[in-house]
């Protein structure tokens, strides 16, 4: 296996991608102290049933520099934006708060103001620089009705990327009150034209395309090959740290993995055959792909370093596409033994075929993290393509977009709620996010092209 | 590399002979009418004996102009830009060789039986209308099935590489029939003479 230190890498900066430290801060006195006992008490809930409404305020900024001040204001609007999100609370506009005196301090909250405003709920933060490049950020959870704070956390870390504190207090909020993994410190990666860099070939220019990340809400998109050739679907590594992907860096096409953090490459299929369209297993160890090295597009599984090479389909027809169940125990493609591209699951040791779909055109499964049993593709449906999903357990099918511009290539959030897909729907290539219930569309990308998405883990 | 200083000495050495000629020759033939090829340079041509006739002015270099093959003189970028490669065409979701295509292969198998150094890569494509992921196969497909052609017709596959480029490469950018039906294809890059 190759692994080196290319000039053709850019290496993502550490500040960007580490993780806060965290710890919590002091609780209220007399707060229980057992974990389990407090999460029952401390879930602040909503009038009759309803979602409870939560609201955000700018963080208080504890210098009189711009930058403590910017990220004050900047903390509290993606806090708002990460809650809004799942979709677990109702989130008060922001607009809204004008008329309430902002606080110099935890103590000087007006929760009589917040409860008119109709808040069950008030995230309060504080930015404190504690030294050149760093911040101390302290973020509670006030239950506006007893005026209580439920959570409690601090986070410590550089002052390079703001955002970073409200994603970890988003994740850390979703936790606590519903036990849920929220997707705010998840990534995204695609392909893009954006730099619009072209290729001088034996026949025309043509654009190049290469690998991008971005957060989960198309924040700090930053790039990772420097090839000046094609790179396509890039998928990222279950640790996150890591990200395979098709390059034709050679003018053919092989497997490459680009661990981000390093600024390192590696090779596993070295050039054995022409390989394309990596997928991991969920524990990372195991590489799924295409290779045509025996004469026609066949699955093969491969350790991540290259060992171990097991030939998983053997027909004469295409078998591309592959994406792992949760369990590591199934694959899906898409294969076109039945005439026309259609998705099958198959047994991760080559046995048990099943056919999932017959449509018109089917392609690009992404099989669902648990709790959900589902598998997303892309189905054409008219001049383009909508995304469904299938229900493994009811075998129930629904189509997610509704024929707004083609819409292919699915890609599931890491706790299986949302999916990121692209679209042509506002013109050129661009990546969108919604709710596995079809609501919520957001934009990620917006300049170039920028298409086959994937989701960090 | 060794190739093209080869090339070069090739190059520059008919650059001094159609110099020499330039007197008598007419002016260079206009560039290139791919196919056919005019026939490959007769080393011993013999001078026609032209003993009749009005030798006024006869001239000091052997007698007709050797006729230079425009093929051998070019560089690889040349021949690309104008290829005398023809480009096989498929249709939707189809790696099946047409007559039209096969037609395309015969003229391209007689041009690299014609040129034996040349080596080649075809490249599969697909229209837009299809999957990214699953075009990649598609477009595979495809440049197999030009490359098995070529070898079915004596041409060594070692000279006939492929490549997929799915549809990250349409060669009409448009979104209609039209478009799509010259960018499902199998196009010849000549990668070495």
């Amino acid at each position: 296996m190759l692994t080196k230190r290319l000039s053709s890498f850019a290496v993502v900066s550490l500040a960007a991608g580490a993780a806060l430290t965290a710890r919590p801060a002091g609780l209220p006195a007399g707060a229980p102290r057992s974990p389990q006992q407090s999460e029952v008490i401390l879930s602040i809930s909503g009038e009759s049933g309803a979602r409870p409404r939560y609201a955000v305020p700018d963080f208080i900024a504890r210098a009189a520099d711009a930058e403590t001040q910017a990220a004050a204001r900047l903390m509290g609007a993606v806090l708002w934006d990460d809650l809004a999100f799942e979709r677990e609370f109702y989130m008060v506009p922001r607009d809204t708060y004008k008329t309430i005196p902002a606080a110099r301090s935890f103590a000087e909250i007006p929760f009589d103001r917040w409860r008119e405003l109709g808040a069950d709920g008030l995230v309060a933060g504080s930015v404190e620089r504690t030294g050149p490049g760093t911040f101390r950020v302290e973020v509670r959870l006030f239950d506006v009705r007893t005026r209580r704070s439920v959570m409690a956390k601090e986070y410590s870390g550089t002052t390079a990327n703001p955002r970073l504190y409200a994603h970890t207090a988003a994740d850390d909020i979703h936790l606590q009150q519903r036990a849920l993994r929220g997707a705010a410190r998840s990534k995204l990666t695609f392909s893009s034209d954006r730099d619009g860099e072209r290729v001088a070939n034996a026949i025309a220019e043509r654009d190049v395309k290469e690998i991008y990340i971005s957060d989960y809400d198309g924040a700090n998109q930053k790039r990772v090959t420097v090839t000046r050739k094609l790179n396509l679907f890039p998928r990222w590594a279950p640790d996150a740290r890591a990200i395979a992907y098709t390059s034709y860096r050679r003018d053919f096409p092989d497997i490459f993995v680009s661990l981000i953090y390093q600024g390192t490459l590696e090779n596993p299929t070295g050039g054995r055959g022409q390989n394309w369209l990596p997928a991991w297993s969920p524990d990372g160890t195991r590489l799924c792909f295409t290779s045509t090295r025996d004469g026609n597009s066949e699955l093969y599984v491969m350790n991540r370093d290259g060992s171990n090479v097991v030939r998983l389909t053997s027909n004469p027809a295409i078998d591309t596409s592959p994406t792992w169940s949760p369990s590591g125990t199934q694959i899906a493609f898409t294969s076109d033994r039945s005439g026309s591209p259609q998705i099958y699951i198959i047994d991760a040791d080559g046995l048990n075929l099943n056919k999932i779909t017959a449509e018109s055109w089917c392609d690009r499964p992404t099989w669902s993290p648990a709790p959900f049993n589902e598998i997303a593709y892309a189905s054409r449906t008219g001049p383009g393509y909508d995304i469904r999903i299938y229900d493994l357990a009811t075998q129930a099918r629904r189509q997610l977009t509704g024929g707004q511009g083609s819409n292919e290539s699915p890609a599931y959030a890491p706790n299986g709620r949302h999916v990121a897909f692209m679209s042509t729907r506002t013109g050129k290539k661009q990546i969108f996010v919604m709710g596995r219930d079809g609501l919520g569309l957001k934009q990620i990308t917006t300049v170039g092209n920028n298409y086959t998405p994937d989701w960090s883990k | 590399m060794r190739i093209r200083s080869a090339s070069v000495a090739v190059l520059t050495g008919l650059v001094v002979a159609s110099l020499a000629i330039g007197a008598c020759a007419p002016k260079k033939p206009p560039v290139a009418r791919p196919l056919p090829p005019p026939p490959a340079t007769t080393p011993e041509a013999p001078p026609p004996p032209a003993p009749p006739a009005p030798v006024a002015e006869t001239p000091v270099v052997t007698a007709p102009p050797v006729v230079e093959d425009p093929m051998a003189t070019r560089s690889i970028d040349e021949l690309n830009r104008e290829s005398p490669m023809q480009i096989v065409y498929f249709g939707y979701d189809s790696a099946e060789v047409s007559a039209e295509g096969r037609a395309a292969l015969d003229a391209n198998a007689a041009v690299l039986k014609k040129y034996p150094a040349w080596t080649v890569t075809i490249e599969g494509h697909c229209d837009e209308r299809g999957t990214a992921e699953y075009n990649l196969a598609l477009g595979e497909r495809r440049a197999v099935a030009a490359q098995s052609y070529l070898v079915a017709l004596g041409i060594p596959a070692s000279r006939v590489k492929i490549v997929s480029y799915g549809k990250e490469f349409p060669f009409d950018p448009g979104h209609d029939e039209a478009a799509w039906a010259k960018n499902r294809r199998a196009h010849f890059v000549i990668t070495g003479k």
